[in-house]
Formats: C-alpha cells, structure tokens, sequence
C-alpha cells in the first residue's frame, strides 16, 4: 500500500484521525490520546494492515506538551508509517501502553520514561533503565537544568 | 674511572671526611639497569582491551595490518587489565563507565600507563560537551601519560602518541619513578 492508500485505509478505522503535513519519507498520522490502544490493536491485525513490527518507539519534547512517536512497519506487505500521540500538558503525562501490543515496546517505553518522564499505563514493569535508580529528573526534556554538567545556552 | 690526578689528591688531603667519588663510576649499575629496563618496557606496552565507541574502531585499524601497532611493541592487546601495561582510553566515557574505569586502572600492575585518546578521553568531546552523562574528560577519573587529539585520531596519530608514550618511558629512572596516582589532581 502507498502513502495514499494508507491514509484511506487508515482514516476508515478511525475517523478523527489527522494527517500532519510533515517533511518526512513516511505518511505522518496523529492518533487521539484515548483511543491509541484500540487503534493499535485494529490496525495490526486487520488482514490488508498487518503492522506487526514496531521498529522504534521514541519521544519529542513540544515545550507546551510532549509527543510519543510509532514507527510501524508490516513485515507481511511492507508499508510503514508513522504515529503520533499528543500528551496532554507536560506535568504528568500518560499515555496508554501498547505493550500489550508490541511487547517490544516494553523497553522502548521504559526508555522513554527514564528520560522524559512520560507515563505508561498498563506498563508490566515501569522503572528506569539507563540512568540510576535515584537519579532527580528527566534528562531529555527541555526544561531539564543540571548546573554541573551541562552549559547553559 | 674516576679523577685521579695527583692535584685532586693534594687539594683533598686536609679533608676530614671520606671522599666518595662522583662523576661517571657513582651510578654506573642503576643508569645502565635504567637504560635496560626502560629499554624493555617500552618496546613491550600490552594495551588493555578497552574501547568505549568510535575511537576503539580506530584503534583496532592501528592494530591491523595496515598500520600495525606490533611494530612498535604494542601488540599482545590483553583482556585482564592484570596483564596489561597501558590502557588507551578510546571514546566516551559516560558517568556509569567512570568507576569501571577507575576499576581497571587500579587493577593494573605499576608501571602503567594511561593515553587518551580522541575529544571525548581529553575533554568531553564536541558533541557531548553539553550533556548530563558524559565525563568531561577522562583526566577527572585517572592520570594521564599523553593525549591523542582528533575525532577519531587517525591510526597515524595513536601511532605517534603511543611512539611519545615510549620517549616518556625512556626518560624514567627507577631511583625517581613516582606514583602517577600520588600527584594527580582530578580538578573540578
């Protein structure tokens, strides 16, 4: 499927979805908060979809709020997009767990929680990964300060 | 060997003490012993296997055939820091390498020797100098003999640092070696 027949495809299942217009090789989706699980679910098991392979999982800081990245790929007809999902404001963040999903998105969210602080639920085992247990803070983010090691710009 | 003109001996003949001659018979055995083992060690550094990103690629095409680093003695690259005389720090060391680090300097039989190699082992290095995990040089965790600047160093430069490394080494006398450790200052 190409690009444009994806965002018919894809626009079925969910119809609210929307479509940023982003410089970038894949089709760009963005997905509500609340229905990121149910979302998932369908468009990896749908017949014509089959995105079955989550191959990175990453984050962005958008100052007023914070943006969970999907790339997804389907190994069976070999298309790829990619998904985003808006947090709602930047003090706690959560967003829904698509572990259950993906199980390779197990250590891909804790990577994004140990940096940008962003809540999973439904995570089996959200702690930190890189940094040390007793580290203060998200390192990542913009508003992160550390008057030892880092140069303010 | 020695002075022995008759107005040495005249000009010393009121003198109360023993006279112990100077000059070229005094340290004949340590100077000599000096110039052997110096000699020895630098034409024998085994390099730990230590590599931490980048600059450990560079430093394993210094190792290969076409630079060769056995040319100059360094060839038995070991994997116990106990066996090993030089540690070249090659790439990034992050705040959760520094006590590993630490570790393996402090495990190595003296003498040992220490080469930074690259921006990040002297200084932080140009992409990281603004982050929360890395060390700003790998002076801040152990003594260093020779900094080896580039991103990454070309063999050619390991080479020449490792070929300063062997001048240092044949300056040393073993009547005044000191401990690296004792007068390193970790700065800030």
């Amino acid at each position: 499927m190409n690009k444009e027949e994806l965002k018919i495809r894809l626009s079925e299942i969910l119809p609210e979805l929307t479509f940023p217009e982003i410089h970038s090789t894949f089709l760009n989706v963005e997905c509500a908060l609340s229905k990121l699980l149910q979302f998932s679910n369908e468009i990896r098991d749908k017949e014509e979809l089959k995105f079955d392979f989550l191959f990175c999982l990453t984050a962005v800081d958008r100052t007023e709020n914070l943006e969970v990245i999907y790339h997804l790929r389907s190994t069976l007809h070999n298309h790829e997009f990619i998904l985003r999902v808006k947090t709602a404001g930047r003090e706690i963040p959560v967003v829904a767990s698509v572990t259950s999903v993906w199980p390779t998105a197990e250590f891909h969210e804790r990577e994004v929680f140990d940096l940008f602080g962003i809540s999973f639920t439904g995570h089996p085992d959200l702690r930190r990964i890189f940094l040390e247990d007793d580290w203060v803070g998200y390192p990542l983010r913009k508003d992160y300060i550390d008057d030892v090691n880092m140069v303010a710009l | 060997m020695g002075i022995e003109s008759k107005d040495f001996q005249q000009s010393t003949e009121n003198f109360p003490g023993k006279i112990i001659r100077g000059g070229n018979g005094g340290n004949i055995i340590t100077t000599t012993l000096d110039d052997v083992i110096n000699w020895s060690r630098a034409n024998s550094l085994w390099p730990l296997v230590f590599g931490t990103s980048c600059c450990a690629i560079e430093m394993m095409a210094t190792g290969a055939s076409r630079h060769d680093w056995a040319r100059f003695g360094t060839e038995v690259a070991r994997a116990t820091p106990r066996q090993a005389d030089l540690i070249v720090i090659a790439g990034t060391i992050v705040n959760k390498m520094a006590p590993v680090l630490k570790r393996l300097y402090d495990q190595m039989a003296d003498p040992k020797y220490v080469i930074a190699m690259g921006a990040c082992a002297t200084s932080g290095g140009p992409f990281y100098y603004n982050s929360y995990s890395v060390v700003k040089g790998a002076d801040h965790i152990i003594p260093v003999d020779v900094y080896v600047p580039g991103c990454p160093p070309r063999p050619e430069a390991l080479l020449y640092g490792i070929l300063q490394l062997q001048k240092k080494i044949k300056g040393e006398s073993m009547m005044s070696r000191s401990n690296p450790a004792e007068k390193f200052d970790k700065g800030l």
